[in-house]
């Protein structure tokens, strides 16, 4: 399958140039928090507790302070006692009765009590950290084990534990979106009724670069610095200074270098950051602590852990009346950062998915587990839709008897913009194009004939498909701070011009994989007419970038980008007055056009570059009406979430006596917008079906009942490997976005929101001749194979 | 993981002396076992005696009818070894199919022997192909080594120093690997040999075993019919194998006869 369906440009825009970024990255020059070495330097390590849930009786460091190499322990009582402020929840739910979430502690150091494994209870720090981890078996903590919940149905038992005493039943929210009436009359009056019951596994990121955080202290500005493997350096500066120190931003300075890799995990304000800035003032020295991968597991915040059921009616030609989502998510011990929005803001409102279904009610629960906190995930919540919805249509065409791909067609929304019952409003998008450059590009007419082939075999051959929508391009400030964000979601840019014509672009986003320094140095060469490798990006520090979000959700091009076209648009403006006067004609004659100033209807000109030494040496120039310098800032709040959209199709083959599933298509053919680099986003697709295959088939974070995690290494935690996939097949059909500059809709997540129902969906059909109507994620071998038994099983009663 | 003494000795003498001088030592071959335990703080020695420089424990050659392979070999030396190849292939296919190409390059025999994981391959060969442990002071019958979870024979400061191998009519190893680790779920090696069949399962035990039930079958007729008549009666109880989030007993034993045919009918 071709890459894009647009003719290759000639501009910088679409061309599928090499990310810049590599040539460190590849060859061990990137520079990562660890590789950061400050004068004087000291390391930290984290006292963490092996109970999901203790009393902590008391703590005795004595012999660790004696430790060599030993310079302070910190614990719960020095935090409080320096009335440190807890971390905060960036997003406010409120109840089906207007009232507000529970919203607990949530201490950089516990000091009284610990609510699950890993949760941090000491901080050494030492000259080294060989000394400092070396200290920490000599911390000796007495702890009364207590009760513990691990998952949704042990926190929801009659009698179960309490995670916190305010908040009853561990329940965090019961949130609802949607029109329960009119969903239960659309239910009444359907001809048949579908339900479904799936349970979105609880995943680990496992970003390859651990966290890791340096604090540093300077007593002669009293000002502090935070190096952070982080997504977001501005919006940790605000949480860290406003809501944990008490720090005016001028005091505090934050820098996210190179980070290896997020998937949301990296968003969130970590207790390990504010411990490392607080102490570093305590100690008098910069104190690092880089977590082990043993700690990453039991300390990034985990994805994912939400159970659904849904009930859809639906009309006897297949059409869908209405749809009613009940859904339990496990937020852990703890609120992380955004982790109430997820199963909410995040998910609820895709469940229109990208089908007609006039009346939709969704009710959320989102409960308090002994767990890690859980948050935002590759596709954060919109995953967790579209598994339930397009399992859920599969199971309508089957009950209905009809073709799985007609009723999809037959639902699909075709007029745009459309308003679905779940809060959004798609403006674009074709989901009959993408379905059908699928089936083209999985040669569906050919699926027989191979699927006779496997069985010959004694294989078992399936196709599955997912036709999902997605809503990213983070966000509408004053939509997300109706529905209770506390912060805004616009973004910015500074572009400045140099006297002799290269730029250096300033970026409120922040890439730790995403290619920024490639995708946007094409966008501004493009905007201007410079080449591309005249341009810089820089990103991460608070000290050199405006005030920006960060990067998630799938937000940097579609809200980055159209900042940086918003300021690259002002210094075309301001060009033109300097043009006009250098070329002594009126500025409504000039246009900019390829990198030049040119009085319309002649060949008489100016280059940009001209005009930037121009606008730096004001000698002859219009002093009086126009500024010198060439640099201009813009903030840019989109109207309006992108909607990427497309169909997944993956083909498997099982073999039935062990239940092992080998992927022989993975088919992924998407809407994302307009598309600067096409290499890049094939780079996003294939990192993105990854993942949403390791969710799909291999990867499950699993606690024991008493709250200890049972696959926190990578000896059972099932990571996708490359040898698990074949080549794949990524294409696009691009429908404009209609609010942004650019047309830029968001790829960072389509994989991982698309391709986990199609995996299933296509285990499924495989299985179905045996009988088979149901399988959990992941889907094991071991699951597999006892599908099966189970099946042949009832097929003999 | 700790701070440690290095030592670097050039003889298995050398070796065994260092160990004795410093009781609370270890040997080391490759680390691909004892190095995760290390970083994990599981085990904490005060001394690391490395093996990796010692002739004495390099080499593959055949007599007669024994091949004979260095402890010090690491796993892809002896998948790509043409005496291996030649004499029995079934070994070299189950070395190349140990971990990763990281770990085949660092991790060795005797390492692996030593280590005795329960999900090791190489124990499965050692028991199915009726093979000794020659140690500095003393060979070792395969059926006498392992005596439990990451336990066997060998005292603290023994050092092995090769394997031998009777080289047999026929064999195959066929191995259900865990995705997330790729050790083996279960690997069950298959043995045809002049003295009758012998197979020997790892990964569903706490060490690798003898399958009596199969051998019976399988002498008295080798096939995959043999296994297949057998049903469910393989002489292992599914409550009695490993049992874990990623395989139960009872896939285990279902694995044990999937993997069992699919040896013998790799042999054939
Ligand atoms: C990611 C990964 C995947 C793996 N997958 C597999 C797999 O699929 N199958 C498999 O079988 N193994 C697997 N392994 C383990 C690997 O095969 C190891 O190499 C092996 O288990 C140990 O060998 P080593 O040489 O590395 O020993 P080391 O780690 O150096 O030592 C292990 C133990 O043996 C002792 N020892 C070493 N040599 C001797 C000797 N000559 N005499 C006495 N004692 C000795 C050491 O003191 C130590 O206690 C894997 C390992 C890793 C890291």
């Amino acid at each position: 399958m071709s890459t894009t369906t647009t003719p290759t440009p000639k501009g910088p825009l679409g061309q599928p140039l090499v990310r810049r970024e590599d040539r460190r990255f590849i060859t061990g020059q990137g520079r990562y928090t660890d590789d950061i070495v400050l004068p004087g330097m000291t390391h930290a390590a984290i006292v963490r507790s092996p109970h999901a849930h203790a009393r902590i009786l008391s703590i005795d460091t004595t012999a660790a302070r004696q430790a060599p190499g030993v310079i302070a322990i910190f614990t719960g009582q020095d935090v409080a006692a320096d009335k440190v402020g807890g971390l905060p929840c960036g997003w406010l739910v409120k109840n089906k009765d207007g009232s507000n979430m529970v919203e607990p502690p949530h201490p950089i150091l516990v000091a009284d009590r610990a609510r699950h494994v890993g949760d941090q209870v000491a901080l050494v720090v030492a000259e080294t950290r060989a000394q400092a981890r070396a200290a920490l078996s000599l911390i000796a903590v007495e702890y009364e084990p207590l009760p513990a919940v691990a998952s949704l149905a042990a926190a929801r038992a009659a009698g179960a534990a309490q995670v916190w005493d305010q908040a009853p039943g561990n329940v965090c929210y019961d949130w609802h979106l949607g029109d329960p009436t009119a969903t239960e009359q659309a239910l009444k009056a359907a001809h048949q009724i579908v339900e479904i019951d799936v349970y979105h596994n609880r995943l680990i990121p496992n970003a390859i670069e651990p966290r890791s955080a340096i604090g540093q202290y300077e007593s002669g500005t009293d000002s502090y610095t935070l190096y952070t493997s982080s997504q977001n350096p501005h919006l940790i500066r605000l949480l860290l200074g406003a809501f944990v120190l008490g720090l005016p931003e001028h005091r505090l300075r934050v820098v996210a270098p190179d980070v290896g890799g997020g998937f949301g995990s990296k968003i969130f304000h970590y207790a390990e950051e504010a411990l490392v800035v607080w102490a570093a003032r305590k100690v008098g020295r910069p104190i690092k602590w880089t977590a082990e991968r043993s700690e990453s597991f039991m300390s990034d915040a985990h994805g994912r852990d939400v159970h659904m059921r849904a009930r859809l009616g639906v009309d006897k030609d297949g059409r869908f009346l209405g749809l009613h989502v009940q859904s339990q998510a496990n937020l852990g011990a703890y609120l992380s950062t955004f982790a109430s929005s997820v199963p909410t803001y995040l998910s609820a409102t895709l469940m229109a998915g990208c089908y007609t279904t006039p009346a939709i009610y969704v009710e959320v629960k989102s409960i308090f587990t002994h767990t890690v906190p859980v948050d935002a995930y590759r596709g954060a919540g919109r995953p967790e839709a579209a598994y339930l919805l397009e399992r859920l249509v599969d199971k309508a065409a089957n009950a209905l008897g009809m073709d799985r791909l007609e009723i999809r067609r037959k639902n699909f929304i075709t007029q745009f913009p459309y308003k679905t019952p779940v809060a959004l409003e798609y403006d674009s998008g074709d989901y009959h194009a993408t379905l059908d450059m699928a089936l083209a590009a999985v040669d569906y007419a050919g699926f027989p004939a191979r699927r006779e082939a496997s069985q010959a075999r004694g294989k078992l051959r399936g196709i599955g498909f997912s036709t999902y929508v997605e809503a990213c391009g983070i966000a509408p400030s004053a939509v997300a701070g109706a529905l209770g964000a506390r912060a805004g979601l616009y973004e910015s840019a500074t572009v400045r011009m140099h006297p002799t014509g290269s730029v250096t672009v300033f970026t409120g986003t922040h890439s730790h994989g995403q290619g920024h320094e490639t995708t946007f140095a094409q966008l501004v060469a493009e905007q201007l007419g410079v080449p591309v490798d005249s341009v810089e990006v820089v990103h991460g520090d608070t000290a050199r970038i405006p005030f920006g979000m960060g990067t998630y959700g799938s937000r940097s091009l579609a809200v980055g980008g159209s900042a940086i076209v918003k300021a690259t648009d002002k210094i075309i403006a301001k060009g033109k007055k300097i043009a006009a006067h250098l070329l002594e004609a009126a500025e409504a004659d000039i246009e900019f056009k390829n990198g030049a100033f040119t009085v319309v209807g002649t060949n008489r000109q100016k280059t940009i570059g001209e005009v930037a030494f121009t606008a730096y040496v004001p000698h002859n120039y219009p002093i009086d009406k126009v500024e010198p310098g060439l640099e201009e800032s813009a903030f840019y709040d989109p109207k309006n979430f992108t909607f990427p959209a497309g169909c997944h199709a993956i083909e498997v083959e099982i073999d039935p006596e062990t239940g092992v599933v080998t992927l022989e298509n993975v088919v992924a053919a998407d809407d994302v917008g307009t598309i600067i680099n096409p290499l890049i986003v094939d780079g996003q697709m294939h990192g993105g079906l990854a993942q949403g295959i390791g969710q799909a088939l291999f990867e499950e974070a699993q606690y024991d009942e008493s709250g200890q995690l049972l696959t926190g290494s990578y000896l059972n935690y099932g990571m996708p490997r490359a040898a698990d996939f074949p080549f794949f097949k990524v294409g696009n059909h691009v429908t404009a976005c209609t609010h942004n500059p650019l047309g830029a809709k968001g790829v960072g997540e389509v994989g991982a929101i698309g391709v986990p129902p199609a995996v299933i969906n296509a285990v499924l059909d495989a299985l179905a001749p045996l009988g088979v109507r149901d399988i959990s994620m992941p889907a094991t071998p071991e699951k597999i194979w006892r599908a099966i038994q189970d099946a042949k099983a009832k097929a003999q009663h | 993981m700790r701070d440690f003494n290095f030592h670097r000795p050039a003889s298995v003498a050398e070796a065994v002396g260092l160990l004795r001088k410093h009781s609370g030592g270890k040997f080391l071959a490759g680390g691909q076992s004892l190095l995760p335990v290390l970083k994990l703080d599981m085990a904490d020695p005060s001394d690391l005696i490395s093996l990796s420089g010692i002739a004495e424990l390099r080499g593959i050659r055949v007599e007669g009818n024994t091949l004979i392979i260095g402890a010090g070999m690491r796993h892809a030396e002896v998948a790509q070894s043409p005496e291996v190849q030649r004499t029995i292939p079934g070994l070299a296919r189950l070395a190349d199919h140990i971990g990763d190409a990281q770990v085949r390059n660092r991790g060795t025999l005797g390492g692996s022997l030593a280590h005795a994981d329960p999900a090791a391959d190489y124990p499965a060969a050692i028991v199915a192909l009726n093979g000794t442990v020659q140690t500095d002071r003393r060979t070792i019958a395969a059926d006498d080594f392992f005596t439990g979870l990451f336990e066997t024979a060998l005292r603290p400061d023994e050092v092995i120093t090769a394997v031998r191998f009777p080289v047999p009519t026929r064999c195959a190893y066929a191995k259900f690997g865990s995705h997330a680790s790729k050790y083996a779920l279960v690997g069950v090696m298959v043995a045809k040999t002049a003295d009758g069949v012998r197979v020997a399962v790892t990964g569903a035990g706490p060490y690798a075993f003898r399958a009596a039930a199969l051998e019976t079958a399988l002498g008295q007729s080798f096939s995959v019919a043999a296994i297949e008549a057998l049903g469910e009666n393989l002489g292992v109880r599914a409550d009695d194998l490993n049992n874990t989030a990623e395989a139960s007993g009872a896939y285990r034993k279902h694995l044990i006869a999937v993997l069992a045919k699919r040896a013998v009918a790799a042999c054939l």
